[in-house]
């Protein structure tokens, strides 16, 4: 058992430095380099905040966040905001419809309002709703090291438009080399400069879309700083028990067995 | 118990004198931890452990995780999101839980695999063999009905394709799919049934684990050798065997920590890896997802449920002996639960003398094929229905039938088997000598 997940340890990692993007398909998937990949990585804060920007002045303007409670842009292992600046943000917010047909304010302890458009779906969680890799041989080993590449996957979504379109039944579709299929109904979303930063960080779209996968990768797995911490800790119990064990064990048998032969 | 001489628990003071009259339970715990169990068990024989531990695992998370979750299908999507969010510790609980899953197929496939190579299921240990499959069967029923409660989209459209297997039975078919599914299509009523069941299903397995664990303390176990424990005297039995506890209490702990590292190993940097991406689209009954896969534990018989097309002459045939009642859909149902039944029938099937496949020196090849041909149904199950592939499914489904049906009578028969060690102690011996001094 052991033996055999070492092995296959050792196969993704050489096929995972290998050949990259060998198990991709048809879709074009980009490798991006995340901070949180692997065992050890963990979110960028400085990077989920630019990409809540982004997010905020560009994709909610037609899609939602509805499973995320605006609260926890100030948990640790997020965007960790300021709650003063999370409550000011969340007045920004669309207000929530309540049932008497009036509205009120939100407030951070709401969700992120849903998404405006019937096409349009929810970003919540599309970072572990999408699969950009699969390999190797299928068997996706590899996402030990790079995850399964859903923020990869929502990144070569953003920068894969050729600018080529076609009009169907009355709708505009454009290329993209990342979509299944090739053609998609959004429009390219982003623009060279759109979103200036307070710190004049760059905005180019390759660098705009990496920030937003990484912000709506936190969307999707909000702890997985926390979960990382505890499947290190577990490990490292796990480490010291089994060896306690193995000596306990090994000392408890010994007056049984004598030198092994075959 | 176990028909092995052994010491028994003797009360000695009045108030263990007291207990023990009116209940001996004491007695009960003592027999089971002490029982005398062959000393030269590998460490194949870990696996049963692991999977009890699996058990308890599953039941105690699960237990916690419906005290957050909703079972409606407006709201049950939404509750898990709520458990991985906001519930202390929810996210550990639930990939915990979802992990769980596969780690106690993994042990099940492994446990089952041992048995098949070391004749387990021989006499007398064919109640043992059978309550055991009852229980993979439960844990099937379990997994499965677990998988829908998360209410993603491979949850919905795997309820509908697996209960659309009912429906494929001639006649009845139809009512007994919407019996299952509390209405025409799976929908709020099917998730609330399959929660309770899902909730249900592991209590019952828990006490198939006691009559399965009752079953083997009462014929003893089955070694690497196949050699029956010397039961004429205690010395005799003593020479070959070793007490539960603390000799394999400690063996199997040592191996349920190695194991458990590599689960949370799993848990902590990839919990999504053995789970579909679109289980995080909530569930519509308007969009089909472009490929529905079962979870890795069934693809292996999902693949044999494929495998028997309207092209393949043997489906043919049936369908003509059987005037068009049992036709390619019914077939693939038929040859699913029979690869199971099959299964379940080895100890009648295999017609040799000799219970561990290390003597049977033909066996020990075509049960080397069997397991080849368990992971290569397992990958082809994954695998879409055109070009090569219904090929390669159709000849691995074959070969477990083969391997049940004509394989274990005929090798009994023309096989001639090694010689065996007269006893256990003669085996431990020659692995590992005598104790050092």
């Amino acid at each position: 058992m052991i033996r055999k997940l070492t092995l296959s340890a050792l196969t993704a990692l050489t096929l995972s430095t290998g050949g990259a993007l060998a198990a991709a398909g048809e879709s074009h998937i980009e490798d991006f380099a995340f901070s949180f990949e692997g065992p050890f990585g963990t979110f960028d804060q400085m990077q989920l905040q630019r990409g809540l920007q982004i997010y905020t002045e560009v994709c909610a303007a037609c899609h939602g966040l509805k499973f995320v409670p605006v609260r926890t842009l100030s948990d640790d292992g997020g965007p960790a905001l300021p709650q003063d600046q999370v409550r000011a943000y969340a007045a920004e917010l669309a207000s929530v419809p309540l049932p008497d047909g009036e509205e009120r304010p939100r407030e951070s302890s709401d969700h992120f309002p849903g998404s405006n458009l019937s096409n349009a779906p929810d970003l919540s969680l599309m970072a572990k709703a999408r699969a950009g890799f699969h390999g190797p041989y299928g068997l996706g080993i590899n996402q030990f090291f790079r995850g399964i590449g859903g923020p990869e996957y929502i990144a070569s979504l953003l920068t894969g438009y050729t600018g080529e379109e076609k009009e169907e039944a009355g709708s505009t579709f454009y290329a993209n080399t990342a979509f299944p299929g090739g053609w998609i109904a959004m429009a390219p979303p982003m623009s060279d400069g759109q979103v200036e930063f307070l710190d004049g960080h760059a905005n180019d779209v390759h660098i705009m879309a990496q920030d937003v996968s990484a912000f709506l990768m936190w969307t999707a797995e909000p702890k997985m700083m926390a979960r990382k911490q505890a499947g290190l800790t577990a490990v490292i119990f796990l480490t010291v028990l089994s060896v306690l064990l193995y000596l306990t064990n090994k000392r408890i048998w010994a007056g049984v067995k004598g030198k092994k032969h075959a | 118990m176990a028909g092995i001489p052994h010491d028994h628990y003797e009360p000695k003071s009045g108030a263990e004198k007291w207990l023990h009259k009116r209940l001996p339970i004491v007695a009960l715990a003592y027999d089971t931890l002490m029982i005398p169990t062959p000393k030269n068990l590998n460490w194949m024989w870990i696996w049963g452990i692991v999977l009890t531990f699996c058990l308890v695992v599953q039941i105690v998370t699960g237990i916690v995780l419906v005290m957050h979750y909703t079972p409606h299908a407006d709201m049950a999507f939404a509750s898990v999101e709520h458990i991985m969010r906001n519930v202390n510790g929810g996210y550990m609980l639930r990939y915990i839980h979802a992990n769980g899953a596969s780690l106690f197929f993994v042990a099940v496939y492994l446990h089952i695999f041992r048995g098949l190579y070391y004749g387990s299921y021989k006499a007398p240990r064919e109640v043992t063999w059978i309550i055991g499959m009852l229980i993979y069967l439960a844990m099937m029923a379990t997994a499965f009905m677990g998988y829908v409660l998360p209410w993603g989209q491979m949850s919905f459209w795997g309820a509908t394709v697996i209960t659309g297997l009912f429906g494929a039975i001639p006649g009845i078919g139809a009512p007994i799919q919407e019996w299952l599914l509390g209405g025409p299509a799976v929908d709020n009523a099917t998730l609330n049934r399959f929660f309770s069941l899902h909730y249900l299903l592991p209590f019952v397995i828990a006490a198939l684990v006691a009559v399965h664990i009752w079953a083997f303390h009462t014929t003893g176990n089955n070694n690497p050798t196949g050699v029956e424990v010397r039961r004429t005297s205690k010395a005799e039995a003593d020479k070959d065997t070793l007490p539960f506890w603390p000799y394999f209490v400690m063996k199997d702990l040592f191996a349920l920590s190695v194991i458990f590292l590599v689960f949370f190993a799993i848990v902590g940097f990839m919990p999504n890896y053995l789970g579909h991406p679109d289980n995080y689209i909530e569930a519509n009954a308007l969009v089909t997802p472009a490929h529905i896969v079962p979870e890795w534990y069934f693809l292996p018989f999902y693949a044999i449920l494929r495998a028997f097309t309207a092209d393949v002459w043997v489906v043919q045939l049936v369908q003509f002996v059987t005037f068009g009642i049992i036709d390619a859909k019914f077939f693939g149902v038929l040859a699913m639960f029979g690869a199971i039944a099959v299964m379940a029938l080895a100890p009648w099937l295999d017609t040799s003398s000799v219970r561990s496949g290390k003597y049977r020196p033909m066996f020990k090849w075509w049960f080397a094929l069997l397991a080849v041909d368990f992971i290569v149904l397992m990958w082809v199950g994954a695998m879409p229905t055109d070009g090569i592939y219904p090929y390669i499914s159709l000849v691995a489904s074959t070969y477990w039938f083969a391997y049940f049906l004509v394989l274990l009578p005929l090798l009994g028969v023309i096989e001639k088997p090694l010689a065996q060690p007269a006893t256990i102690e003669e085996d431990f011996k020659a692995h590992y000598g005598n104790p050092a001094e």
